[in-house]
């Protein structure tokens, strides 16, 4: 393999997204990491990209410009129609060899996380997993330090004119957050947690101005060790749970009448322009689908309105809910530890007070 | 034919979880368990050993001396061997570094053209699902993560690869790496008779010595110094300052709420 020299960070420039797309469908990951990377570049004054894999999906190029993206760069080959890890590697790295990009960040979803390590290990560089906040400027780290910890960060030293990606991250099941650098080797590299980032309103004008090139892609067969049989959309009523406004979730608290107990959910959300949600407990009981599962294993929402019921506020639970603008709790038990980070809380049975909420709203 | 599964030793983050004053994690203080995919990883193992009785099952795992008891009880599960990767070399690894160790040491088991090699999807700990990715490319393997299903035909192993809003089913070639979560499998049990025979089958340790000769390993590929990525900060996640309890009865109580809500103009 040729040997990529990759230690001189003065070498590397411009912020790259990769834009997922499945079957010709974006991953609304794309949109989320282009709005956030050009925060990014613009703070290194730097150039914003897009990177596009797939066969005959240029068209959806130009609205990556809408979020920010100063250019796109298209690989099309008939052997990028599905995902394979092989094929997508080889692209990305290949494209990364060529360009350069000091930054590459990747939707961390079950294929960005399939990617992104394998690509990161080709190149000899980091990757941060998973990521759930990004800076450059060392002034913003500061700040966002100050909002979410305790630290004396004015005590602390600081070299303002660093301007490495630092890249912050969950670890320990939420219990602990880490930023984690790349000082040594280029690109930095990140998989971004879905539904973290928000998306910037779309621009039609940076839409139009916006720059797509056609990149040559060089793969055959022989690259491909492996080969997609089927791909099989699951077609039960997945629900939108990163796009909600509101998400109304049950917990094991619903188990003593578990089908009133989903009822009253699913009334709530009906109610209030929601979806439901629900925590492991009620996914390994088996009483909803994995797809409402929201926590660590499972979706990381930030809707307008989170209402938790029955719920009881474990770590792996919060640590996929607990950014939404406002957490409204109902458990029985007054020292559940969802009560520690909701903003409006009411103790009693779930089965009392969610009728008189839908009784109330519908008035 | 060989199926070597990765097993990591972690902190039980979902019993009592101890945090330092700076930030890191107390790991004296808290319990350690297998991590739950590699009983996964484990079991898959296994159960294509049960169908290929010929096969042979390795567990490998890097950490400190005490993994020995959890390798121990893999054993009595029905692996067949056991290795302890150990060094102070290898110590601060970050994924970049922890797979190239990994894939020395399984190079240096040796790979044959119809191995296969597990591992979990995430350990619980540092929560990246980046090491099996990694060693499948530093031994040039195919991968497969997110396994939910797999069954072996011919020379060719069928996976059923879970995502967001379905599966996807991948044929590969061996020897390969697959990636395994709970969805998989239900892991067996120790057995009384596998206790007793676990004392008496092979359990090795490869020290720095042992693998230095591994093309892999280099001092700047392995341990803190061959990692491309630090920890820059580490600190506890923010607590958001306790809310409002509403009492009264169930009707007041939901009344005093949606007045909050109005007035914040949330609904
Ligand atoms: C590696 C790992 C990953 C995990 N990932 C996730 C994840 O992604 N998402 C997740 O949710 N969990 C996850 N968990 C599980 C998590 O630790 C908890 O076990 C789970 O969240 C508990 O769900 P619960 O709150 O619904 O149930 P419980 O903890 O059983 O809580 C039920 C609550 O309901 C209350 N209650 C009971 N009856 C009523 C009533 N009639 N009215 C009102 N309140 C009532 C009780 O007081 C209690 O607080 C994970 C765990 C591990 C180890
Ligand atoms: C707070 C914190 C944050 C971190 N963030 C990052 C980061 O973003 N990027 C990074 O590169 N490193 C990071 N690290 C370092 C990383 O945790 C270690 O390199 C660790 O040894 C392997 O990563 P993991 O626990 O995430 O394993 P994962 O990649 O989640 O493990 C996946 C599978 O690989 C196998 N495996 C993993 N470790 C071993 C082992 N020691 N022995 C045998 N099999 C194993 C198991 O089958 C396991 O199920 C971080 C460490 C800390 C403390």
């Amino acid at each position: 393999m040729v040997k990529f020299e990759n230690t001189n960070p003065a070498d590397f420039h411009g912020v790259w997204v990769f834009c997922e797309q499945r079957g010709g469908e974006v991953n609304p990951t794309a949109y989320e990491l282009l709005s956030e990377g050009r925060k990014l570049a613009d703070d290194l004054g730097v150039e914003l990209c897009g990177l596009l894999l797939g066969d005959n999906v240029k068209d959806l190029a130009p609205a990556f410009g809408g979020y920010g993206a100063d250019r796109v760069l298209v690989c099309e080959d008939p052997l990028l129609k599905e995902y394979t890890t092989d094929a997508y590697a080889k692209v990305l790295c290949d494209m990364v060899m060529e360009h350069k990009p000091e930054v590459v960040l990747i939707g961390a979803t079950n294929i960005g996380r399939d990617l992104g390590p394998r690509c990161a290990a080709r190149l000899h560089t980091g990757l941060t997993a998973d990521c759930t906040h990004l800076d450059v400027d060392v002034a913003k780290y500061k700040e966002f330090l100050k909002s979410t910890s305790t630290m004396d960060v004015e005590k602390m030293q600081w070299d303002m004119s660093d301007k490495g990606l630092k890249m912050t991250r969950p670890a320990f099941g939420g219990h602990l957050m880490a930023t984690i650098i790349c000082p040594r080797f280029r690109p930095q590299m990140s998989t971004v947690r879905p539904g973290v980032m928000q998306c910037a309103p779309f621009d039609q004008a940076k839409a139009d101005a916006c720059k797509v090139e056609l990149c040559p892609v060089t793969l055959s067969e022989s690259d491909l060790k492996t080969k997609v049989l089927e791909v099989v959309k699951e077609a039960k009523s997945a629900v939108d749970l990163i796009g909600a406004e509101v998400v109304v979730c049950v917990g094991f608290g619903i188990s003593k009448d578990v089908k009133t107990g989903i009822e009253l959910a699913q009334q709530l959300a009906d109610a209030l322009g929601g979806v439901v949600g629900a925590s492991r407990a009620v996914v390994d009981a088996g009483w909803l689908d994995a797809s409402h599962q929201v926590g660590q294993t499972g979706k990381t929402v930030r809707p307008k309105i989170y209402i938790a019921l029955g719920i009881s506020g474990a770590i792996q639970h919060k640590s996929g809910m607990q950014d939404s603008e406002c957490i409204i709790a109902v458990n029985q038990n007054g020292d559940a530890p969802i009560f520690e980070i909701a903003n409006y809380g009411i103790v009693g049975d779930l089965f009392k007070i969610v009728p008189e909420m839908i009784e109330q709203l519908k008035k | 034919m060989k199926f070597i599964v990765c097993v990591k030793q972690v902190p039980d983050t979902s019993g009592v979880v101890a945090v330092k004053a700076d930030g890191t994690m107390d790991r004296s203080r808290m319990a350690t368990i297998t991590n739950p995919d590699d009983l996964n990883a484990v079991e898959a193992a296994l159960a294509l050993k049960d169908q290929n009785p010929e096969a042979k099952v390795i567990v490998v795992s890097m950490g400190p001396a005490p993994a020995e008891g959890m390798l121990r009880e893999l054993l009595a599960m029905g692996c067949d061997e056991a290795v302890l990767v150990s060094g102070r070399e290898f110590g601060g690894s970050d994924t970049f570094a922890t797979s190239q160790i990994i894939a020395a040491a399984i190079a240096h088991i040796g790979l044959d053209e119809d191995d296969i090699i597990f591992c979990g999807r995430q350990a619980i700990d540092g929560d990246t699902a980046q090491v099996g990715p990694q060693i499948a490319e530093k031994l040039d393997l195919p991968q497969v993560t997110y396994a939910i299903d797999l069954k072996l035909e011919g020379d060719k192993l069928i996976v059923r690869r879970q995502l967001e809003d379905g599966y996807m089913t991948i044929e590969t070639s061996l020897p390969c790496l697959v990636t395994c979560i709970k969805e998989l499998n239900v892991p067996r049990y120790m057995t009384v008779k596998g206790i007793l025979e676990s004392f008496s089958k092979p359990y090795q340790v490869f020290d720095y010595n042992e693998l230095k000769d591994e093309p892999l390993i280099e001092l700047d590929t392995i341990g803190l110094k061959g990692s491309p990525t630090n920890v820059y900060k580490s600190f506890s996640p923010p607590l958001k300052g306790a809310g409002v309890i509403l009492d009264g009865s169930p009707a007041e109580s939901v009344e005093k709420l949606f007045a909050a809500l109005t007035e914040k103009h949330i609904i």
